[in-house]
């Protein structure tokens, strides 16, 4: 996972060093120490539960994308290091579950939704709401499909995996569920106060966000590796299906011309205990990529009918409102 | 109505983060095996360790490098009771989510059978066994180069091992203000609970956090202004200096070598 992090690290570098000024490096330290207070406190839900929030979007939106995912990598690492809440091995996927997808797909988000309107718009507020939703259920859909690919790319000879046990269809609804109805709440709720008090009473800090949405063609760097990413992941774990046919009974069978009486006789064993988590043939794998990919394709698409509409509904607004009161 | 319970949590949260760096701050002091070590050395040996824990399959090799981390704990004179607090602040939830459900998950041949219906197999209760002893060990060896190095020493090492100054840098001034902002978090929080008598509904509660935390946000903005023009007078010009001098000593050499002879024993013993 460091390895599909570093992309991102490097990307994120190199552009920060670009707008590096020497004010650089205090204005990131102090936003990644936010960052960490921000993770700390407990945030008060309805039910009388409390929760955690991430804050990655919220930071790209008023840092800038590129900033939050080095200063959210920053904060990983040192939780990591010092409070031992992650391990050194899970650095490399915690960091782009958390550090790069989250605030890169909230932010896009955002971005979609917000447009071009006023700072202080209920439009922004929307925006900053429904991206860190969405922020954080993408990060834990790849965080299942992370963990739902180990048993198929690591496990002993037997079949018994050896890092995470899961299949993908478990991890991936088990991460769903859980983020869908606890942790995105949370991360709205968290993303929205805040926005909302910056809104009224610090406009100053989101208007530099503002400045920056004149760079237009990053908006389809974005969207962009947004799109490889997706269509990305599933692909390795196609590969990764083929390579490890032999698991499906008939598709050995086909490969062979056998099945090997072991296999088979295991096979029996496999079905009795867990009749829903039979090792999944390639059938089911496929069927998950499609309904995945379909599933993305179809959320940016709606979000990109959602901006453009209201995108035009403003402008005919503000058109109506120009030529009406014109004085003002 | 739950106002008093949730700052109290909140003030316990900060008190018990910031108790918990004081107290490594502190261990990586004390006068041990480890902490007298090169931070270079150690970074690099224990990484090592770390990536053979990733690949070893096997109960022994996991047990012996266990072991060794806990010899190494009590060579360094950290205290047992919370080297083992610290370790297993995170085992159980990950023994929970992620080992037990592999015990009846992992297809293989039936061991025992659960209230009749769940069946534990063989291969489940090796793969259970062998995630819960990867993680002990490398969360040990980490926890170990955590306690026994202090902050600075160990980012001297990071920069000598190439990462971008400018990472370094940051992770340094970061971990230097997280301790201001905490403090700067907890009075706010001490001052409320102090101003309150009775309670808050939840949303009062989550309106105020909302404040609460975009004012902290603006406060480390203006901080970070003051921090940059503090470190301009004082000549910043886009480095960070530092004084810390490193150097490889005898026992450095005696780890190196130790450690080397270890590695190479698990790898014959694997592929022999």
């Amino acid at each position: 996972m460091y390895v599909v992090s570093a992309p991102f690290w490097y990307a994120a570098l190199q552009r920060v060093r670009k707008v590096l000024t020497h004010r650089t490096v205090p204005a990131l330290a102090l936003f990644s120490a936010f960052t960490f207070i921000l993770m700390m406190f407990n945030i008060p839900l309805p039910g009388g539960t409390t929760g955690h929030a991430v804050g990655g979007t919220l930071v790209a939106i008023v840092l800038g994308p590129w900033a939050a995912v080095l200063s959210v990598s920053v904060v990983l690492a040192i939780q990591a290091l010092l409070f031992g809440d992650g391990g050194l091995t899970t650095f490399g996927a915690n960091c782009f579950n958390m550090a790069v997808v989250l605030p890169m797909v909230g932010y896009f988000i955002y971005k979609v939704i917000s447009g071009n309107s006023d700072i202080s718009s209920t439009r922004r507020l929307a925006g900053a709401i429904i991206g860190s939703y969405f922020g954080i259920i993408a990060a834990a859909l790849v965080a299942g499909l992370e963990l739902g690919l180990q048993p198929l790319l690591f496990h002993t000879l037997d079949g018994t995996p050896l890092y995470a046990p899961y299949g993908l269809n478990v991890a991936i609804s088990a991460m769903a569920i859980g983020h869908l109805a606890v942790a995105g709440p949370v991360e709205s709720i968290v993303t929205g106060l805040v926005f909302f008090y910056l809104q009224k009473s610090h406009s100053t800090l989101l208007c530099g966000e503002a400045s920056r949405k004149r760079e237009g063609k990053l908006w389809l760097v974005w969207a962009g590796a947004l799109v490889v990413l997706a269509f990305a992941t599933p692909l390795g774990l196609l590969a990764a299906g083929t390579a490890w046919g032999e698991w499906a009974a008939d598709e050995l069978q086909n490969l062979l011309g056998y099945i090997p009486r072991g296999l088979k006789s295991m096979s029996n064993l496999w079905h009795a205990p867990l009749p829903d988590y039979i090792v999944p043939g390639m059938g089911d794998i496929a069927g998950y990529i499609v309904s995945a990919l379909l599933g993305i394709v179809l959320l940016c698409f709606l979000v990109w009918m959602l901006g453009r509409w209201i995108t035009r509904r403003n402008k005919v607004k503000k058109k109506q409102s120009s030529t009406g009161v014109s004085g003002i | 109505m739950t106002g008093g319970g949730f700052l109290a949590r909140n003030i316990a949260g900060f008190t018990q983060a910031l108790e918990s760096v004081l107290v490594t701050e502190n261990l990586s002091r004390i006068p041990g095996f480890m902490q007298g070590l090169d931070p270079r050395v150690k970074v690099i040996t224990l990484l090592l360790f770390i990536i053979f824990v990733g690949l070893a399959q096997d109960f022994p090799i996991l047990i012996a490098i266990l072991i060794l981390s806990l010899v190494l704990v009590l060579l360094s004179k950290i205290p047992m009771a919370l080297y083992f607090k610290r370790l297993f602040i995170f085992i159980p939830i990950f023994t929970a989510v992620i080992a037990i459900p592999a015990l009846f998950i992992t297809p293989g041949t039936p061991l025992l059978s659960v209230a009749g219906k769940a069946v534990i197999t063989l291969q489940g209760a090796r793969t259970a066994g062998l995630l819960i002893l990867r993680v002990t060990d490398s969360l040990s060896l980490g926890l170990l180069l955590i306690i026994t190095t202090p902050w600075t020493k160990f980012l001297v090492a990071l920069r000598w091992l190439r990462l971008p100054s400018l990472i370094v840098d940051i992770l340094g001034m970061t971990y230097r203000y997280i301790f201001l902002l905490l403090h700067t978090a907890n009075s706010m929080f001490m001052a409320r609970q102090s101003r309150t008598i009775g309670g808050f509904t939840g949303a009062e509660n989550r309106r105020w956090l909302g404040r609460a935390l975009a004012t902290t946000m603006v406060k480390s903005q203006y901080l970070s202004e003051e921090v940059y023009l503090a470190m301009l007078s004082r000549g910043y010009q886009g480095e960070i200096r530092t004084l810390s001098e490193l150097n490889i000593r005898g026992r450095d050499f005696v780890w190196m070598a130790f450690t080397l002879s270890a590695l190479s024993l698990i790898l014959w013993s694997i592929y022999r």
